[in-house]
């Protein structure tokens, strides 16, 4: 066995027994108990689970923006101590920089010191380069002189992607980085990602709540359940790398949307909110 | 194909108003008024000495200029209220950008601020001739006073306002906090930052009137205080309608600066 390969089979994110527990007694919040997870290198993980059960809160630990009070996380095994350029974000909205333009906003980490120190003018040319093949990428080029707030939503996310991806972060983290957008853009969107994640062999995690969305893009699905946030299920996506749209319709992807999205629903309780529908509807008869 | 016809109305709420109709409304606005002091003051129902006709304004202004020193008086005016407000402003920003960043400098700074600036500014004219003496520098002092507690506070209010995601955007791109100061939380500040000098400003030139009652011997306000003693009520009205005049002109400036250093924010698709 060489050293390669013991590299690439350490898990890229190590999360053990981590639990998160937002303020101060008596209104302590448990948000997230005794999670483990691996995620491995250049593996696209999806998080589902009911709202509030915690998946925004393990993937803002994961990229440092918020600490966790019980357990362990390591990202490429060493310790995570908060925000950092190998873990690059990308949000649902209102993170692109309004007074910028498009290339601005993609070639924004340029301007920072993590990455001017020791440069060359051969990395400045290189840093160009992967600027313009990001337009290219994502459909940007046309649109390069323009300020956010004259894109569309669809467009808008292409350039957060496209600002994540300029430095190459070991790791993508995407907090339902497509809720905001209407289906047809959201499957070109999907499209896109899959495209990206081949080309750029990154190691993504998306947390997601459509679980078409989860099961389209993953590798892994990750379900979660609330009260506490803890890990439910992990499945295992049986397609593989290359994936279009007719996916969808074929019964084994239909038969995992429909397993998932029934446990979901057993985690989050919505049984008692079925009884009490019944109870109304009981009420409002009489 | 007949879209105009269900156009709003202009009294839709927020409805759409044209270029012209708006100009047209805002002109009526702005003459009314003077038509009808005109009118009440061409009638002769009210004494000259309460109300002088603009015609008697105009001509108080011209002499004021001609005879006086209105020049000179609207010079010092402007000194003062531009030291004033600029010492504010050179203060205020890094401190309300360090209230509104870091919670601990908030937690010092931010009751305290709140508790000072409920206390009066005209209260604190005494206590300035005291500490200051009555030179320039005690004018500046009461300006400073009115307008800097209430900066700090919106400056504040202004870096706070800077969106979450941007912020933690630049962090998971690897900011260290001065970066995310000065490329995120600055800039991204900056439009509504103009806005709150532009909104200070006008206070600062409502306390000039104020400042000038300590021993001045020159300004606008100390002219129209002047007036006041000698019954010069054209005197006192043309000083109110300079200083407004004034206040109208940097206003617009400000506004014309906001369009021309953020064209982002007036350029929807
Ligand atoms: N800053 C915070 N302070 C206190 N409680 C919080 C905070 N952030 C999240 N929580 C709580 O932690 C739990 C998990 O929240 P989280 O946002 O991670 O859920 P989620 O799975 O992302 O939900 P959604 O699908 O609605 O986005 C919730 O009960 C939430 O109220
Ligand atoms: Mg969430």
């Amino acid at each position: 066995m060489d050293a390669q390969e013991v590299v690439s089979a350490a898990p890229k994110i190590r999360v053990r027994g981590l639990g998160k527990v937002f303020g101060e007694p008596p209104a302590e919040v448990r948000a997230l108990d005794n999670v483990s997870l691996d995620v491995l290198q250049n593996e696209f993980v999806t998080l589902v689970g009911a709202s509030g059960c915690g998946k925004s809160t393990l993937l803002r630990i994961i990229g440092g923006l918020e600490y966790h009070t019980s357990g362990e996380l390591l990202a490429d095994g060493k310790p995570v101590s908060g925000p950092g350029a190998d873990r690059a974000m990308v949000f649902q909205h209102y993170s692109l920089y309004p007074w910028l333009r498009v290339l601005g906003n993609i070639k924004f980490s340029r301007r920072l010191g993590v990455n001017r120190r020791h440069i060359t003018s051969a990395d400045v040319e290189v840093a160009e380069g992967r600027a313009d093949a990001l337009l290219r990428l994502m459909g940007l080029s046309a649109c390069h002189n323009a300020y956010p707030n004259q894109l569309s939503g669809g467009m808008q996310q292409r350039v957060a992607i496209a600002r994540a991806l300029m430095n190459r972060p070991a790791i993508l983290l995407m907090d339902e980085p497509f809720g905001a957008l209407d289906a047809q853009t959201r499957e070109v969107m999907h499209d896109l990602i899959l495209h990206v994640f081949r080309l750029e062999r990154s190691t993504i995690v998306f947390v997601t709540h459509d679980v078409e969305e989860a099961i389209y893009l993953g590798q892994r699905v990750v379900l979660m359940a609330p009260r506490p946030g803890r890990i439910d299920t992990i499945y295992q996506v049986p397609f593989g790398a290359e994936r279009n749209q007719d996916l969808k319709h074929t019964p084994e992807f239909l038969r995992m949307k429909n397993e998932i999205l029934g446990r979901i629903r057993q985690t989050s309780g919505m049984e008692t909110d079925t009884e009490m529908l019944q109870q109304l509807s009981r009420t409002t008869q009489d | 194909m007949n879209s105009a016809a269900h156009r709003p109305g202009i009294w839709s709420i927020r409805g759409p108003i044209s270029q012209r109709r708006y100009w047209i409304l805002a002109a009526i606005g702005l003459i009314t008024p003077i038509l009808a002091w005109w009118l009440v003051a061409s009638t002769g129902w009210v004494e000259k000495v309460f109300m002088p006709s603009p015609g008697a304004v105009w001509d108080r202004t011209l002499l004021w200029a001609t005879e006086d020193n209105l020049l000179q008086d609207t010079g010092i005016s402007v000194y003062r209220v531009t030291m004033g407000w600029l010492l504010s402003a050179v203060i205020a920003m890094p401190l309300g950008m360090l209230i509104g960043t870091f919670r601990p400098v908030q937690a010092v700074l931010e009751p305290l601020t709140d508790f000072i600036r409920y206390m009066p500014a005209v209260a604190f004219i005494p206590l300035v001739m005291l500490w200051i003496g009555i030179d320039e520098g005690s004018k500046i002092a009461i300006i400073f006073i009115g307008t800097f507690f209430q900066m700090v506070l919106m400056v504040a209010e202004d870096v706070r306002r800077v969106p979450m995601q941007q912020i933690e955007a630049a962090q998971t791109m690897g900011a260290t906090r001065a970066e995310i100061l000065q490329l995120v939380l600055l800039p991204s500040a900056k439009p509504a930052l103009v806005d709150t000098m532009r909104i200070t400003m006008g206070w600062a030139w409502t306390y000039l009137v104020v400042a000038e009652l300590v021993a001045a011997n020159s300004g606008l306000g100390y002219a129209i205080l002047k007036a006041q003693r000698f019954l010069q009520t054209d005197k006192i009205f043309a000083g109110i309608i300079l200083i407004g005049l004034i206040g109208l002109l940097t206003d617009q400036m400000f506004r014309f600066l906001h369009r021309k250093a953020f064209p982002w924010m007036h350029k929807k698709s």
